[in-house]
C-alpha cells in the first residue's frame, strides 16, 4: 500500500513508519505543524509542536529512508481542536482535545488528503490494533494495557478505521524503546509527551484564564447557599475536592467535592462525595466504529477518561443518543468526556456525554 | 526512473573545473598569510584566482572580499554601509520589497537593534522596483539615507532590477546590489554599474558551497563583523579557504550558455500553457534571468506540489522561504499584488547550465497529473 506515515517527532511515530516500510509499503513521512506560533525547544516532556520536534521526526525520516515533508495543520487544529476545547469549557464541560486532533486531523484532514493525493492510508504510531473480521475493519485495544490509546481513537469512523494503520499495537512500550535503539533512532529515548500540547507550560488553569479572563462568581452548595468564590468556573472539574479555597465548613466537618459547573451563571456547586455518585450517562453525536448500536440493551463496559477503567455496562442507542448504565456506580464524572463502549477489546462505540444522573 | 533538477537557482552542480581544482588544492600544504615558501604557494594560486573572480565581475583585484557565503556578504555590506552612515548622522536603510531575506533580516535588525529606520521601495505587478518611489525618496530624504541595497535580479522571480537607474538616482548614497542570481548569467560589470558593493556567491554558478565574495571598493574602509587575524583589508578576518576560492575562480571562468537555458526555459513556459491554461508566469513581461520560471498554478497548494514532483523524481522549490518547515506566502509574490492563496500556489522551476530539453519534457510529462492531483489534495 502507499501510506502517509504521521511522525510527531517521537519514539512511537518513528517505529510505526519503521514498521510500515519493513512490512512492504510505500511510505512517506508527514509531520504536521499544529501551532501558528511554534516554539523552538522542548520545554519538559509536554507536546509535539516546537521546531525541536519536527527536526526530531526529520532525522528519523532519514534515518528509516523516507521521503520526509511538513504540512501545516495550524489553522485546521486552530479551528478544530482548539476553539473546541475552549468553547468546552466556557459551557462548563471538560473536553479532551486529543481525541478531537484525532477526529478532525490525523484521520481527518490528513487521511482525506492522503486519499486525494492517491494514498491508501495513514500510520500512527498510537498503541491500537485493527482487526479484519466479519463485519469489516474493526478497532482494539493495545496488547499493552497500560499505553493502549484505543479511547481517544474512538472517534474513528468505519470509514476512517479503513484508512487507519497502527503497527504498535502488538508490542509494549518498552520493547517499542528497545527496537528504536536497534534500528538507531536517536529519538529511542526521548521522554514521552503528557499533557496538552498547546499549552506548553502544563498549566491548564493559567491557559484558560488568559484566554476566558477570570470573572469571579459563588462557589454554592446544593441548596443555593453560597459558600465561597472562584475565579473563573472553568478552571474546576467535577470531583474535584482541593483548592476550593472553602472556608465555612460543612455540619459534620466532611470534605465537599465541585458537583456541577453552570457556565451560564458562573457558579461551581458543591456537595458531599456521595453526591458525585452517578449510574448512568448519556453521550451526544455517537460514533459507531463497527456496526452500529442499536435499541437492544447489550452487555459490556464503558470507559469514561484516556486511562480510566474499564466499568461494566449496559448500553444501547434511543435514536439519538447512547446510553450507558453502569452495575456499580461511579464518583463524578464530567460532561464532555468520551464515553467508550468496549465488547471486550473491540471499540463498538463513543459518544460525548452531555447528561449524568 | 530518472530523477530530475529543476532547482539550480538553489544551487547547481558542482562544475568540473572546480571539482578538479577544489580536491587538488586540498591536497596542498600551507596558510595564504603565512610568509613561508609554503604559505606563499597556497597565497599564489588564491590571488590568481582574485584576479579571475575580479576580470568576471569587471572589477580591480583588491575589490574583491572572500566570504563563506552571500548572507555574509550581504551582511557586512548593509551593515557596513549603514554603520558608516550613522557615523554621519544618517539613519535612513532603503530596500525593496523583493529582497532575499539575506537582506530583509540585516535590514530588520538594524531597525530593531541600532536605530535604523528601513524604508521599502516597492515593485509593480511585473516584479520591478518602483523607480518614481525612489526618485521622491531620494530628492526628499538624501541626507539622511545611509545606504540603499535592490537586488540586481531576483532569486524567485528571475526579474531583473535597474541598477544603473538606481545608481544614477542615489548620486553620492553608497549603492549594493545582492547579484548572486545574475553573475554569469547576464552581462554584469561591477565597474559599469557604479554600485558601492556587490555580492556573489559561488555556489549559484558552479562552485563549491560555503565561498562568497564582496566586492566593494578599495576607498571605503567599513566596520567589520568578524576581527580577528586582518585578512581581506581587515573587513574579514578569517584563515582564507583556499580551496573554495580556486574552485570558485574556476567556476567563475566557464561559460555559461544563456542562450542555451533561456531557450529551454522558454519552451517549458510554452509547454505549461499548453497544458495547464489557467496557469500563469510571474514577471513574464519584465527582463528577466535565463533559468527561472515562477509559475502560478490556481487552486493549488505549493507544498503539496513539491511533494507529488518528489514523488515524481522532480526537484523543484517555491523559492521562498520557509518558517518551521512551513511554506509561508511568498513576500516577492505578495509584493507583486498576489493574495496569500495566489502565492502559496506558486512553484519556482530554475534550469541550469547542463539542464536539457529532455529535463523539460520529463516534468512536462508529469506536471499535468501533479496539478491535476494536486487541485483535488486542496483543502483549504
Amino acid at each position: 500500500m502507499k501510506l502517509i506515515a504521521a511522525m510527531s517527532g517521537g519514539v512511537d511515530s518513528a517505529v510505526a513508519a519503521a514498521r510500515a516500510v519493513e512490512a512492504g509499503h510505500e511510505v512517506i513521512g508527514v509531520h504536521l505543524a499544529l501551532a501558528s506560533n511554534p516554539q523552538k525547544y522542548r520545554s519538559g516532556a509536554r507536546g509535539c509542536c516546537t521546531i525541536e520536534d519536527s527536526h526530531d521526526a526529520r532525522r528519523a525520516a532519514d534515518v528509516i529512508g523516507i521521503p520526509f515533508y511538513i504540512w501545516d495543520m495550524a489553522e485546521e487544529f486552530h479551528d478544530g481542536v482548539v476553539e473546541d476545547f475552549l468553547a468546552e469549557y466556557s459551557a462548563g464541560r471538560t473536553p479532551n482535545p486529543c481525541l478531537r486532533c484525532n477526529e478532525k486531523i490525523k484521520f481527518a484532514a490528513v487521511l482525506d488528503r492522503a486519499r486525494a493525493m492517491g494514498y491508501d492510508g495513514v500510520v500512527t504510531g498510537h498503541y491500537a490494533r485493527t482487526q479484519i473480521g466479519p463485519d469489516g475493519k474493526t478497532l482494539h485495544r493495545a496488547v499493552d494495557h497500560s499505553k493502549d490509546q484505543s479511547y481517544v481513537l474512538s472517534v474513528l469512523t468505519v470509514e476512517q478505521i479503513n484508512g487507519a494503520i497502527f503497527p504498535l499495537g502488538d508490542t509494549t512500550k518498552v520493547d517499542i524503546r528497545a527496537e528504536a535503539e536497534r534500528r538507531g533512532l536517536a529519538v529511542a529515548q526521548k521522554p514521552d509527551s503528557h499533557d496538552i500540547c498547546f499549552v506548553p507550560s502544563g498549566d491548564n488553569a493559567g491557559w484558560l484564564r488568559d484566554r476566558l479572563g477570570s470573572e469571579v462568581g459563588p462557589i454554592v452548595d446544593q441548596d443555593g447557599n453560597k459558600i465561597g468564590e472562584h475565579k473563573g468556573a472553568y478552571t474546576y472539574t467535577i470531583g474535584q475536592r482541593k483548592g476550593l479555597g472553602l472556608t465555612v465548613p460543612t455540619a459534620d466537618g466532611s470534605p465537599r467535592f465541585v458537583l456541577k459547573i453552570e457556565p451560564v451563571t458562573n457558579t461551581v456547586v458543591v456537595g458531599a462525595r456521595e453526591d458525585l455518585a452517578i449510574t448512568t450517562m448519556r453521550g451526544e453525536r455517537p460514533v459507531w466504529c463497527g456496526p452500529a448500536v442499536d435499541s437492544t440493551p447489550r452487555t459490556g463496559f464503558v470507559q469514561v477518561r484516556a486511562h480510566g477503567a474499564a466499568l461494566r455496562c449496559s448500553y444501547y442507542f434511543d435514536g439519538s443518543l447512547l446510553i450507558a448504565s453502569l452495575e456499580e456506580p461511579l464518583l463524578g464524572l464530567a460532561t464532555g468526556q468520551a464515553m467508550v463502549i468496549y465488547d471486550g477489546d473491540r471499540v463498538v462505540a463513543s459518544a460525548t456525554i452531555c447528561e449524568t444522573q | 526512473m530518472p530523477s530530475i533538477y529543476v532547482d539550480h537557482a538553489a544551487t547547481t552542480p558542482l562544475s568540473p573545473a572546480a571539482f578538479k581544482a577544489i580536491t587538488s588544492q586540498l591536497q596542498e600544504l600551507g596558510n595564504p598569510s603565512s610568509l613561508h615558501t609554503h604559505g606563499r604557494a597556497t597565497r599564489k594560486v588564491l590571488e590568481d584566482a582574485r584576479e579571475a573572480i575580479a576580470r568576471e565581475v569587471g572589477s580591480l583585484p583588491s575589490e574583491v572580499i572572500f566570504t563563506a557565503s552571500g548572507t555574509e556578504a550581504n551582511n557586512i555590506a548593509l551593515k557596513g554601509l549603514w554603520w558608516n552612515g550613522k557615523a554621519q548622522g544618517k539613519k535612513v536603510v532603503v530596500i525593496s520589497a523583493i529582497e532575499h531575506h539575506a537582506i530583509l533580516d540585516p535590514a530588520q535588525w538594524l531597525e530593531n537593534h541600532e536605530g535604523a529606520e528601513v524604508v521599502i521601495v516597492p515593485v509593480d505587478v511585473h516584479g520591478v522596483i518602483d523607480l518614481a518611489f525612489l526618485k521622491e525618496l531620494i530628492a526628499n530624504r538624501s541626507h539622511e539615507i545611509a545606504v540603499i541595497s535592490i537586488m540586481h535580479s531576483n532569486n524567485e522571480t528571475g526579474v531583473l532590477q535597474p541598477i544603473h537607474e538606481v545608481v544614477t538616482l542615489a548620486g553620492e548614497i553608497p549603492v549594493h546590489t545582492d547579484a548572486v542570481q545574475s553573475f554569469k548569467k547576464v552581462p554584469l560589470s561591477y565597474k559599469d554599474l557604479g554600485v558601492t558593493a556587490l555580492t556573489l556567491s559561488a555556489h549559484k554558478v558552479g562552485g563549491p558551497l560555503g565561498i562568497g565574495a564582496l566586492i566593494l571598493r578599495r576607498a571605503y574602509e567599513i566596520p567589520a563583523l568578524l576581527h580577528g587575524g586582518g585578512q581581506e583589508r581587515e573587513i574579514r578576518s578569517g584563515t582564507l579557504n583556499a580551496p573554495s576560492i580556486v574552485a570558485f575562480s574556476a567556476a567563475a571562468q566557464e561559460r555559461y550558455p544563456s542562450t542555451d537555458v533561456e531557450q529551454l526555459r522558454d519552451n517549458f513556459i510554452q509547454a505549461v500553457k499548453a497544458a495547464i491554461p489557467d496557469a500563469y508566469i510571474n514577471g513574464e513581461s519584465s527582463q528577466r534571468l535565463p533559468g527561472i520560471v515562477n509559475v502560478t498554478f490556481p487552486g493549488t497548494q505549493s507544498d503539496i506540489l513539491l511533494l507529488l514532483l518528489d514523488n515524481a523524481q522532480v526537484s523543484a522549490s517555491t523559492g521562498s522561504a520557509c518558517s518551521a518547515g512551513v511554506h509561508e506566502a511568498s513576500h516577492v509574490l505578495l509584493a507583486m499584488g498576489h493574495t496569500e492563496a495566489t502565492a502559496l500556489s506558486s512553484l519556482r522551476f530554475s534550469f541550469g547550465a547542463a539542464s536539457t530539453q529532455a529535463d523539460v519534457d520529463f516534468v512536462m510529462s508529469v506536471l499535468p497529473d501533479v496539478i491535476a492531483t494536486g487541485r483535488a489534495a486542496h483543502i483549504k
